[in-house]
């Protein structure tokens, strides 16, 4: 391999058979080029989806009543579960371990809203302070409700960009502006920005304001948390369906609801949403793969073909050689160098040049689903290597056929 | 020189086989020029190619400057050919990318000489062969007794213990032929051994021996009178 002259014969042979040699890079180069554009669209596919996931935290937990649906310790089916802040306190003492973020949440019924003359018609919501972080909502002017909002029951209010756009664009900003909910004025403290519209039509206050000022008691009407973030996927969903069952168990026998009666209290875990959607991911990520590895082999057909057409061209040379002396070891690494090297070079080129297409156009493309298509570097790098060998071990056969040829037969007038 | 006891030789086509030498034994010694003669499917070019280790005999004994040639694997056998043999074609088998010097060059370059000591060797051959102006010419920008020239000169080239030529001639008209022929009455004058395969008379006249081979045996071998190629140059 580091034969000085036999490298200086390589290319000698290269350079006089320039257009045997493109061909040969070319169909390699395409090869490669063709498997990391699409390995890097399969990336950009899932990272689609996973931003699709974005929107809530991926790790949250939903929490809801419903009716029961069997006769349980004595009670009737058909009882509707009310959830009271009790439940949330205990929820949030028995699994402090497993819980990043929680808040209740209570639906502010039967009130009618106003910006000055204005009236507005936006759902009101009463939540925790750890609801921004729940919500994945990002703050673009003041702040959310904190603590201190929660304990001092004070009557601020967070709003949607939305509302913010349609009810208060006479004003610079609607931070310190005061909106009146059934009489009571609120004062604006923060604008959130959401991934959807729907959800901007929101009025947030604190909770415990809620559930005083509108006649709530200690009633909620859901709770949602986070859970803490995990390495790995997997580990991720384990948690997941671990903290709901748990969750669905504490509340069951809170709220002596059957075991089995899960429409009672439902629970919902973004993971295990998510979790079907990497599935499809992954069965696209493997279908790319597939057709990847398809085109690989086509590309290690060209290039075997190639170097059978190689040789065969090559058979009276390979005769003239071995008639002055050439041993047939010496013929079969002249013809495997020349195709390494061309082939390494060509692959090389092809991998350089579909990955800074994709450095280049990745980032700005902007369809449904598919995000910065781009590909592992080492994945790519290897199936260069596998191509590379491919390619060797392909060409060695014709080689080693036509070193072993018969130098008479090979120089036989035709 | 050479050496041939009992050569034995036959092909197998299909079910049955062809004998083609049946008892050979000759000799040459060093510095002669034979011609071998003979019909087609004499066993000419058989034992030419025995001698030049391109095929292997059935039995029989070749000894080669003393070095008994028998049971070669490939590797031996190519180190051999690249050693003591030089061969000269009737179809010439130039490479066609390569330039007149660089074919002369390459049996040096499978004995491992260094390029520019074989870009050197490969000058001075060409001038011998009178083709050193064509040096970088492709053969294919060649007339077919220059390429047979360029063909001699890698012969020689490896300056090998015997040259082998299987009908020379035979894709040259008669003034080109005659041309070749002195060159290769020159180089045997200079002391080299030469066999030359051929089925023309005036071309086996030109040598100093002839060796008549007919149905796998020699029938005649003679000595005869050179004939010189420059007089019909």
């Amino acid at each position: 391999m580091f034969d000085l002259e036999r490298w200086q014969e390589i290319f000698d042979t290269i350079r006089k058979n320039k257009l045997r040699t493109f061909l040969t890079g070319l169909s390699v180069a395409s090869g490669i080029f063709i498997l990391v554009i699409l390995l890097g669209f399969g990336q950009g596919m899932r990272n689609g989806i996973e931003n699709e996931f974005k929107q809530d935290a991926s790790t949250s937990v939903w929490v809801w009543p419903g009716v029961t649906s069997k006769e349980y310790k004595g009670l009737n089916p058909g009882r509707r579960i009310q959830l009271v802040n009790d439940n949330f306190d205990m929820a949030n003492a028995m699994f402090k371990s497993d819980i990043e973020y929680g808040s209740p949440r209570i639906f502010v019924r039967g009130v009618n809203v106003n910006y000055g003359k204005e009236a507005l018609v936006y759902g009101v919501q009463g939540v925790g302070a750890d609801f921004q972080f729940i919500e994945n909502a990002g703050m673009i002017e003041g702040r959310f409700i904190n603590y201190s909002d929660e304990a001092s029951t004070a009557k601020v209010a967070i709003i949607g960009n939305k509302i913010k756009k349609d009810v208060f664009e006479k004003v610079d900003s609607p931070i310190g502006e005061f909106i009146n909910i059934s009489g009571i004025p609120f004062k604006v403290i923060g604008v959130f920005k959401e991934m959807e519209d729907r959800e901007e039509e929101r009025i947030y206050i604190p909770i415990t304001t809620a559930q005083k000022a509108f006649n709530g008691g200690n009633r909620l009407n859901n709770m949602s948390f986070t859970l803490p973030p995990v390495e790995n996927f997997d580990q991720a969903v384990a948690q997941a369906v671990n903290f709901k069952n748990g969750m669905r168990t504490y509340l069951q026998q809170a709220h002596i609801v059957a075991p089995e009666d899960t429409g009672a209290i439902e629970v919902w875990s973004a993971m295990e949403e998510a979790k079907r959607y990497y599935g499809l991911t992954n069965n696209i990520k493997i279908f790319f793969w597939f057709v990847g590895v398809c085109t690989i082999i086509a590309g290690v057909v060209g290039v075997s073909n190639i170097m059978m057409i190689v040789v065969k061209e090559r058979t009276r040379e390979i005769g003239i050689r071995k008639a002055l002396g050439a041993k047939p070891w010496s013929i079969v690494g002249m013809i495997l160098h020349e195709a390494i090297f061309v082939t390494a070079i060509s692959g090389f080129g092809g991998l350089i040049f579909s990955m800074a297409l994709l450095e280049l156009v990745g980032p700005h493309v902007e369809v449904d689903y598919i995000m910065n298509p781009s590909v592992n570097f080492n994945v790519a790098f290897s199936t260069v290597i596998v191509l590379i060998l491919a390619g060797t071990l392909a060409g060695f056969v014709p080689a080693w056929r036509a070193a072993k040829v018969k130098v008479i037969e090979s120089l036989r007038d035709e | 020189m050479i050496e041939i006891k009992d050569l034995h030789k036959s092909y197998k086509m299909g079910s049955n086989s062809l004998h083609v030498l049946k008892g050979i034994n000759f000799k040459v010694e060093e510095g002669e020029l034979v011609a071998i003669m003979g019909s087609s499917g004499s066993g000419k070019s058989t034992l030419l190619n025995i001698l030049g280790m391109l095929d292997g005999a059935d039995s029989g004994e070749y000894i080669l400057d003393g070095v008994p040639i028998k049971n070669l694997s490939e590797t031996k056998a190519a180190q051999y050919r690249n050693k003591f043999l030089g061969f000269i074609f009737q179809s010439f088998n130039l490479i066609n990318y390569k330039s007149a010097a660089e074919n002369v060059a390459l049996p040096l370059y499978y004995q491992k000489v260094p390029r520019k000591e074989r870009q050197e060797k490969a000058l001075k051959y060409l001038e011998r062969v009178g083709l050193k102006p064509w040096a970088e010419h492709l053969p294919s920008e060649m007339s077919g007794g220059q390429k047979q020239r360029v063909a001699i000169a890698r012969a020689m080239a490896a300056e090998p213990k015997v040259l082998l030529a299987d009908e020379p001639t035979g894709a040259l008209d008669s003034k080109t032929s005659y041309e070749v022929m002195d060159l290769i009455q020159k180089i045997n004058d200079d002391g080299n051994t030469i066999l030359v395969v051929t089925h023309e008379e005036d071309i086996a006249h030109m040598c100093k021996r002839i060796v008549h081979l007919k149905d796998g045996v020699i029938v005649e071998d003679k000595k005869i009178e050179q004939v010189r190629a420059e007089q019909y140059v």
